[in-house]
């Protein structure tokens, strides 16, 4: 397999805190990559690295064989990563179509005059939802009247219907109830099954297990250990993330 | 996750497209005030006379010419308070060109003169887009600042005084009528519908929402939020830079202070129409409605010969009524959830 995303030598000080160093790993299509680790580890700063958010102090970030560092959040997304983040930055507001579409929305014309189409895009929403095995009662009503679970499967709608090729997702199920947590790991699987790459940040021991193709603890700024679930065991896990030589 | 969130049964579900449709009721219920205390006093008419649709008319185009921009400002989250002196800022700049150019300007001139008082307005517009966008101040400071700025700007230029003009080709801008309908409510009428237009149908007027809600949402999509801002407060300062262009043409005259009086009308007026002050919420039409309930207030209590005074009580308490309908909605859509 030729991995999509190789992160290398990946490094980022904050005046004099090293908050990750030398850190390098891979994410190969349809694969599941969990960044774990304690908080303060690095992990989210790992991920705002490949996002565009943050330079690396050195190193470099590459997604199919094309140099990311350097370039804007904005263009980083439209070569196809998409970051879901822990708040999911709906618009509560709109509802589902809209935020599918927020910052592409489709348009038609009335008498020349262009647009926005809301019918089309309510409609695109319903149907890729559908696909996610997620029914929603009122697809013109705002998202804020939608459970948790509802709408991080809207942001994760947003990613398949843009055809990102890597999604990145923060704590997913942090904010989430035990059967809203389920399908959220069921809607990872589905990802994985269209071959899209996955990171996902997590320190949630049992979401790790069930998502993971491979772990990688993150202790203190630096790669503390890289396991592939059934290799491992919960206390190792921890150990590493507790800082411990792996 | 399509069950988790089945909708609670919450008795007072009738009462939401009630709530949301205040506005309609209480604009209703006042013209029947006013039209039976009109009859039952003095025997006439208060609504079905020409010459008193007309006055609410323009009553109604003033307040909204300064609360259409607004309202794009407020349902992206902010607030322009200096409205109330691009208004004057325009009126004066209009008066002084109209009046340089002599008393045989003809109406090259009178157009000249509305876009150099529009192009005062848009500056302000700018330095308000400045100031919040690339400098994040806060704009209900921000437009504060700048509304002391445009005052001052519009006292300056008109040298402290009403500069008055001689021009009939203004005094049609101002008083004539197309087709009966007096222009500034023909002008009102045109930017209500395009203000209407840029915020329901145009990925403009979505961002504006999305924005009101989430600035996380907009920028995380791509949108150019600072652009964005910027564009929001040219207009605000436009459409009230219109108003102080019709102010001129009214009465022959641009004062630095037309804008003032409205200024706290056209804030009711957008908030009345269901917008809300922490952004997202809010439409042209409801601010049109917001806009027709102050001028029937403000018509009507002359009409029926009461001491003026009394209507700066009467709009303050629907004012506040507005503010309680809005949070009762919030409380309601917030039971479902």
């Amino acid at each position: 397999m030729t991995p999509i995303l190789q992160a290398q030598n990946l490094n980022k000080r904050f005046g004099g805190n090293e908050a990750v160093k030398d850190v390098s790993f891979v994410v190969n299509a349809g694969e599941c990559v969990v960044l774990a680790g304690d908080n303060g580890a690095g992990k989210s700063t790992v991920i705002k690295m490949i996002s565009g958010v943050h330079t690396p102090t050195s190193g470099e970030v590459r997604f199919q064989e094309e140099r990311l560092t350097g370039k804007t959040p904005n263009a980083i997304r439209q070569t196809g990563i998409e970051t879901i983040y822990q708040d999911l930055a709906l618009a509560d507001n709109l509802d589902p179509g809209l935020n599918l579409y927020l910052g592409r929305e489709a348009t038609r014309r009335f008498l020349g005059i262009p647009m926005v189409d809301r019918r089309t895009m309510r409609e695109t929403a319903k149907e890729v939802l559908k696909g996610l095995g997620i029914v929603i009662p009122d697809p013109s009503a705002p998202v804020r009247d939608l459970s948790g679970g509802q709408r991080q499967a809207i942001a994760i709608a947003r990613a398949i219907h843009w055809k990102a090729k890597l999604v990145i997702m923060d704590e997913p199920t942090a904010a989430l109830g035990v059967p809203e947590q389920r399908e959220v790991m069921a809607l990872i699987e589905r990802l994985k099954a269209q071959g899209v790459g996955i990171i996902l940040i997590s320190h949630n021991l049992p979401d790790i297990f069930a998502a993971a193709d491979r772990i990688i603890v993150l202790a203190r700024g630096v790669v503390a250990g890289e396991r592939r679930p059934a290799e491992t065991s919960d206390e190792e896990i921890v150990r590493l993330m507790m800082g411990a030589a792996g | 996750m399509s069950g988790s969130s089945a909708q609670k049964p919450t008795g007072a579900s009738f009462l939401k497209p009630l709530l949301g449709a205040w506005s309609w009721i209480f604009l209703l219920a006042i013209l029947v005030f006013f039209e039976l205390y009109a009859r039952a006093e003095t025997g006439q008419t208060f609504l079905f006379r020409v010459y008193n649709i007309q006055s609410i008319a323009i009553a109604a185009s003033q307040i909204l010419l300064l609360a259409l921009g607004l309202t794009l400002v407020i349902v992206a989250g902010h607030i322009d308070l200096s409205i109330g002196f691009t208004t004057g800022l325009s009126a004066v700049v209009m008066a002084l060109v109209i009046r340089m150019a002599g008393p045989e300007s003809g109406w090259a001139i009178v157009i000249l003169a509305m876009l150099v008082g529009t192009f005062a307005a848009v500056i302000v517009g700018l330095v308000n887009g400045w100031l919040v966008a690339i400098l994040n101040v806060p704009s209900f400071i921000g437009t504060l600042g700048t509304y002391g700025v445009a005052r001052g700007g519009a006292l300056i230029v008109a040298g402290g005084a009403t500069v008055s003009i001689r021009s009939d080709e203004a005094r049609a801008f101002g008083n004539g009528d197309i087709l009966g309908f007096p222009v500034p409510v023909v002008v009102a009428a045109v930017l209500a519908f395009l203000c209407h237009y840029l915020l329901a149908h145009t990925r403009f007027g979505v961002h504006t929402y999305a924005l009101g809600a989430n600035r996380a949402s907009v920028e995380r999509a791509g949108v150019n939020v600072k652009k964005h801002l910027i564009w929001l407060f040219v207009i605000s300062a436009v459409t009230a830079g219109v108003g102080g262009l019709v102010y001129t043409g009214r009465f022959s005259a641009g004062a630095a202070n037309a804008g003032e009086p409205i200024l706290l009308y056209a804030v009711a007026a957008v908030f009345i129409g269901g917008a809300s002050l922490t952004g997202g919420q809010g439409t042209i039409t409801g601010t049109v409605i917001g806009a027709f309930i102050i001028a029937v207030i403000q018509f009507g209590l002359v009409f029926s010969g009461l001491p003026p005074y009394w209507q700066f009580v009467a709009v303050g308490l629907v004012i506040i009524v507005a503010v309680l309908v809005d949070q009762s909605r919030d409380k309601l859509t917030g039971m479902q959830s």
